[in-house]
């Protein structure tokens, strides 16, 4: 069966408020307006405003609202309409969100699901584009997920809502039109493991969220220069699965980390950095990484693609590495 | 053009003075002992965390309640045990006065692992679930929207119950004051905000941090019911949050209580306090809100010399039973470092 992106998140959603009453989203135009990505288009007719909650342009109160919702015995899911928006709410997801278990001594839970798009790619400028989910997988206390398929999307989040934790679901912004194929009947997704979405020999490429597809479609370009290019998606940024990264990394000996962050300070420097602790011996070529450029994300089109890693940075990086240049 | 000239209409204004104690009568004679005693609990717990501050025992920041101490004690009589309570920093008097023992609390700032949080919060992260004492918040603010999700959850549920929540005045300059006030007015959200107005926000007189001084005024802009309380009568706040506890549950409607107190002590134990005037501090002490409450009752002959001894013996034993708790208590193994930042699998909250 197939679907998009958009339906698999809203398809999600449906089946977690469907099947727990304790279920409810909130957010920036979830209800009339149907969702900023038409994510939740239909739900507030299904389900009514009191499950479907349309909030004030509040990032930090709805957020802490959720966080105390949470507490009170509910099962919010919030939506922030893009990552950039959810620094206003910085403090209560780092601050409390995050902090609360362990400052009180285990007595408190949060089982609070937050959703956000991410990412860049439709020129939308700096402050509507940017790829900062590495800061959150930074924080412990909360998860971190980035879904890259509609089948991801929609079985990541029914296991987020059954987490007792504070689960942060990175949905980037170009996905939502994308089609993939997803189970039928529904099967819940392991949110504690990264996987292979294509077996390779020669390199690992590692990427999540927005760059799998690049990095697939890199990895068919390099089949055609006769390179067999592995393709891992992380899909889980907190906590790490390293036992996947390491073992691909084990058998290629080549590794390219493809992250939309910008370069200094990004994820893919955690990844490459946990690779030189734990695989140094297995690698045959320094880590490389293929990020953003260290700028804000400009608004004209081909400024923009500069700014992100795209298929031919990532078949180069690789193809670098290998020895071979196309 | 005509000019419409109009006298300035009177406001009331937050004042730098003591207010003047009101008429109140104690319900009883055990009711109004069983307040004296929560109070100088309260203020002896706290006098023996500045010695123990001093002597090393305590560290951390340490913010003393002292003075404010008929705030908390009068509005935990005017809750059920089934309302939450959301609370800052100066939480030791708040907690105490919700049931927690003095001695969970010792170890707690003690950093022992029989403290209220196991050690890891400190003085200013005092949590019991079990009593609904949510916090232990110390970013300024930030308990305003965790209480009005509290209280969201509540109302979905259809519960009858009150989220209370204490801030100080410094939290109004913050903007999720202003967005949990818009918030929960528009949902109707049950909460009961208490805005402990001890005129300084740390360091910063409030002259110096809020354009409009009538903090009240600053709810009612968002349509919610609002009033002054005197934070130094325990009687006036106990009848203040009664009333307005049982109007919330009642209405569904947010409420609003500006406590007007005042802090002894300084912002914390690293506060020389240079920003405000002997003559300010002493007048405000001559409403003591211990001493003040003592005297009305032997005005009225309720309480006299022995009832006051007596009361001070059984609470200095309960603060030597505490440190006594705290001093015996364990530090949690380093092995369980880890432990409690995600839920255990298996466990379901």
């Amino acid at each position: 069966m197939k679907m998009t992106y958009r339906e698999a998140v809203r398809e999600g959603l449906r089946h977690v408020l469907k099947s727990d009453p304790r279920v409810f989203l909130m957010g920036e135009d979830v209800g009339r307006y149907g969702g900023a990505f038409a994510v939740s288009k239909g739900l507030l007719a299904e389900f009514g405003p009191d499950r479907i909650r349309d909030t004030p342009l509040s990032e930090s109160t709805f957020t802490g609202a959720g966080i105390g919702a949470a507490i009170g015995g509910m099962r919010p899911i919030v939506e922030i309409m893009t990552v950039n928006f959810s620094m206003l709410a910085l403090d209560q997801i780092v601050n409390s969100a995050a902090a609360l278990r362990h400052m009180s001594g285990g007595q408190i839970s949060v089982p609070l699901v937050v959703r956000m798009a991410t990412g860049g790619g439709r020129q939308l400028a700096a402050q509507h584009s940017h790829s900062l989910e590495g800061w959150y997988a930074h924080v412990p206390g909360i998860k971190v997920l980035a879904p890259a398929t509609p089948n991801d999307a929609r079985g990541m989040l029914v296991a987020a809502i059954e987490d007792p934790d504070p689960v942060f679901i990175f949905e980037h912004a170009t996905l939502y039109p994308v089609e993939g194929e997803v189970d039928d009947p529904f099967q819940p997704v392991d949110i504690s493991r990264s996987t292979i979405r294509r077996a390779g020999t020669d390199v690992s490429i590692f990427a999540y969220g927005g760059s799998l597809g690049k990095a697939l479609q890199a990895s068919d370009d390099l089949t055609t220069a006769g390179i067999s290019a592995e393709v891992v998606d992380i899909r889980v940024l907190r906590p790490l699965d390293e036992a996947t990264i390491l073992e691909s990394v084990s058998r290629t000996h080549r590794v390219v980390v493809v992250d939309e962050m910008w370069r200094t300070g990004s994820f893919a420097g955690e990844i490459s950095a946990l690779i030189m602790e734990k695989a140094f011996y297995d690698l045959d070529a320094p880590v490389v990484r293929v990020c953003s450029a260290e700028v804000p994300m400009p608004y004209a089109k081909h400024m923009e693609a500069a700014a992100l890693p795209q298929t031919a940075n990532i078949v180069a990086a690789a193809q670098e590495i290998l020895g071979r240049h196309g | 053009m005509a000019v419409q000239r109009r006298k300035p209409a009177k406001r009331k204004r937050t004042s730098a003075r003591p207010p003047k104690r009101g008429p109140g009568v104690p319900a009883s004679r055990d009711h109004a002992l069983s307040l004296v005693r929560e109070m100088m609990l309260i203020r002896r717990f706290e006098e023996k965390a500045d010695e123990l501050y001093s002597l090393g025992k305590i560290r951390g920041f340490l913010h003393l309640y002292i003075g404010e101490e008929a705030v908390c004690v009068g509005a935990m009589r005017g809750l059920t045990s089934d309302d939450s309570v959301v609370a800052t920093y100066r939480e030791h008097g708040h907690a105490i006065s919700r049931g927690i023992s003095p001695g969970t609390v010792m170890a707690e700032m003690y950093g022992k692992v029989n403290g209220c949080s196991r050690g890891r919060g400190g003085s200013m992260h005092l949590f019991d679930v079990s009593r609904k004492f949510y916090g232990g918040h110390a970013i300024v603010g930030a308990g305003i929207p965790f209480a009005v999700g509290l209280a969201l959850a509540d109302k979905m549920e259809s519960k009858p119950h009150v989220t209370a929540c204490f801030f100080g005045d410094g939290a109004v300059d913050e903007g999720e004051f202003h967005e949990s006030m818009n918030m929960a007015s528009l949902w109707k959200l049950p909460v009961l905000f208490i805005c402990e107005n001890n005129l300084y926000a740390m360091g910063t007189a409030l002259d110096r941090h809020e354009s409009v001084r009538d903090i009240a005024a600053h709810a009612r802009v968002y349509g919610v019911h609002a009033e002054q309380v005197d934070g130094m009568d325990v009687l006036a706040v106990e009848a203040a949050v009664e009333r307005n506890a049982k109007a919330i549950r009642r209405d569904g409607t947010p409420r609003f209580l500006e406590i007007l107190t005042y802090r002894f002590r300084g912002h914390s134990m690293a506060d020389p306090v240079l920003y405000r005037s002997k003559e300010e501090v002493s007048e405000w002490m001559t409403r003591d809100p211990i001493s003040s409450f003592l005297l009305l009752l032997r005005n009225a002959g309720l309480v006299g010399d022995v009832d006051v001894e007596k009361l001070e013996k059984s609470v200095a034993a309960e603060i030597d039973e505490a440190v006594r708790f705290a001093e015996s208590g364990e530090w949690e193994a380093v092995e369980d470092l880890t432990r409690d930042v995600y839920t255990p699998a298996g466990a379901r909250s």
